[in-house]
């Protein structure tokens, strides 16, 4: 049989990911893996995955702002008319909605990023007790729901105000 | 192509038991990677079915009314074995545990578990679920045995409060099905990852007071591709099936070895 197996494993193949392992059976396990794609399934695992993929682009999008940040602010040493110049990009309506979005994924990554802290210390994912059916999963609980609404609902917050503020409503 | 069941309404008007019988179209994934590894195509078989049946008692009409040879592992038919899991409308769960009448949908897909290689048709491998199952030193581990015998040639009992095993016993409800790991994001795309069913074990057995190889078994896990790869998600423990909740155990596993002295485990 677990010729078969391996057989299946390697002549499936539908994983997209690099094959890293040095153990033959995690190897095998590539196949049928779901990939990229298979990271998000929105609508199928509720909240908890939603703020997981949010938490991720955001990160990756801050990561990227930071170095379009520092290669906008290393405009100064171009002198003023430098600095200047570049400064009025962001005041135009692409740039106002740009930085906008970067608001929100600022303040939807902190405070989410601060529930996840919590959470990866073990705080507020319940108490291992004996299970019982229906087997409502503890850790699955109001509170870390709680925290992922905060975070959107701060983020949408902050975006509407930064830009009342940068269209001077 | 779809089929029509025998014993459908239309079929066998007086054999009807009371009730009403529904029928739903079972699209079963169907592949044969050893022969042929690309092609995975479907077939739709019209079942009929009330409000007890099971998916898994559906397939096994499909392969006793229309197709034997659809590729499907069970054994114990009540949730106990951890042989049937499948991805059921895009979701791991296992075939014998779930209704048709609780999908709600007059199409019920029926695919081989995400994150593990197939088979054939339903059937995937579990080499690496039970690999990595088997790196956690997933047993009790100290010098002596509970069967040492005492002076007085008495057996002897490892000790333990009804608290000390409320701290683990969740844990130890693992059927080895292999859903949580189909639901992982990480799994999704990291092949080395031990994976929430592994991490949730090492937890078992760290809290559980009798045991003694904490170092060993933390030793294992903390790896960039163990323990610090779970990300929190949280989907493993909305498919367990057995109330497992192994998101629950890693992330106080990962306190504990943070020091936050994570949920209910005591130093
Ligand atoms: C106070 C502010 C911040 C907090 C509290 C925070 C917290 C976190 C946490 C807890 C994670 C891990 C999430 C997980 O395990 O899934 C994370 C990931 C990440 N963060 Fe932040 N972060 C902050 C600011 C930033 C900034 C300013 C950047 C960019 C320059 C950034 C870029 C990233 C990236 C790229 C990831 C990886 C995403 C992933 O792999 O899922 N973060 N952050
Ligand atoms: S933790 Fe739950 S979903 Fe994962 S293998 Fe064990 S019983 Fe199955
Ligand atoms: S057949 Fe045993 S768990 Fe479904």
């Amino acid at each position: 049989m677990a010729s078969v197996d391996q057989e299946g494993g390697d002549a499936a193949g539908g994983g997209s990911s690099s094959n890293n392992s040095s153990s033959g059976a995690r190897a095998a396990a590539d196949g049928n893996r779901a990939g990229i794609g298979g990271m998000i399934h929105p609508g199928k695992y509720g909240i908890e995955r939603v703020a997981y993929w949010l938490m991720r682009l955001t990160g990756l999008g801050l990561l990227a702002y930071f170095i379009g940040h520092i290669y906008e602010t290393s405009s100064i040493l171009q002198g003023k008319m430098g600095w200047d110049d570049f400064l009025a990009i962001t005041q135009t309506t692409e740039g106002h909605i740009l930085l906008a979005i970067v608001i929100g994924m600022c303040v939807f990554h902190t405070v989410n990023g601060i529930r996840v802290m919590l959470g990866h210390g073990g705080v507020g994912v319940g108490r291992a007790a004996r299970p019982d059916y229906p087997y409502v999963p503890a850790s699955q609980n109001y509170r870390h729901k709680i925290g992922i609404y905060t975070a959107i609902v701060l983020a949408a917050i902050a975006m509407m105000y930064g830009l009342a503020v940068m269209f001077g409503v | 192509m779809a089929l029509q069941a025998a014993g459908s309404a239309s079929s066998q008007p007086s054999a009807q038991r009371p009730g009403t019988q529904r029928t739903i179209t079972l699209r079963i994934a169907r592949s044969n990677p050893a022969h042929d590894s690309t092609t995975v195509g479907f077939d739709d078989f019209d079942v009929p079915y009330e409000k007890w049946t099971t998916v898994l008692d559906a397939i096994l009409e499909v392969k006793k009314m229309f197709d034997h040879s659809v590729g499907v592992r069970y054994s114990c038919r009540q949730a106990t074995c951890g042989s049937c899991g499948m991805m059921i409308n895009g979701r791991p769960r296992l075939a014998c545990f779930t209704k048709i009448d609780e999908l709600n949908s007059s199409v019920v897909t029926v695919e081989p578990l995400q994150n593990f290689p197939v088979i054939r048709d339903l059937a995937v491998g579990f080499d690496s679920l039970f690999e990595n199952h088997r790196e956690v030193r997933p047993y009790l581990d100290r010098d002596d045995t509970e069967l040492d015998n005492t002076p007085d040639g008495e057996l002897k009992e490892y000790a333990q409060s009804p608290e000390e095993l409320e701290q683990y016993i969740q844990f130890a409800n693992c059927i080895k099905c292999g859903l949580c790991n189909a639901a992982c994001p990480t799994m999704a795309t990291d092949s080395s990852f031990l994976g929430p069913q592994a991490l949730a074990q090492a937890y078992r057995y760290v809290g559980d007071s009798r045991d003694r190889g904490k170092d060993s078994r933390l030793k294992m896990i903390d790896d960039s591709h163990g323990i610090w790869r779970c990300h929190f998600a949280g989907s493993c423990s909305q498919v367990c099936p057995k109330g497992v909740d192994p998101a629950m155990g890693i992330q106080m596993l990962r306190g504990y070895m943070l020091g936050f002295g994570g949920g209910n485990q005591k130093k």
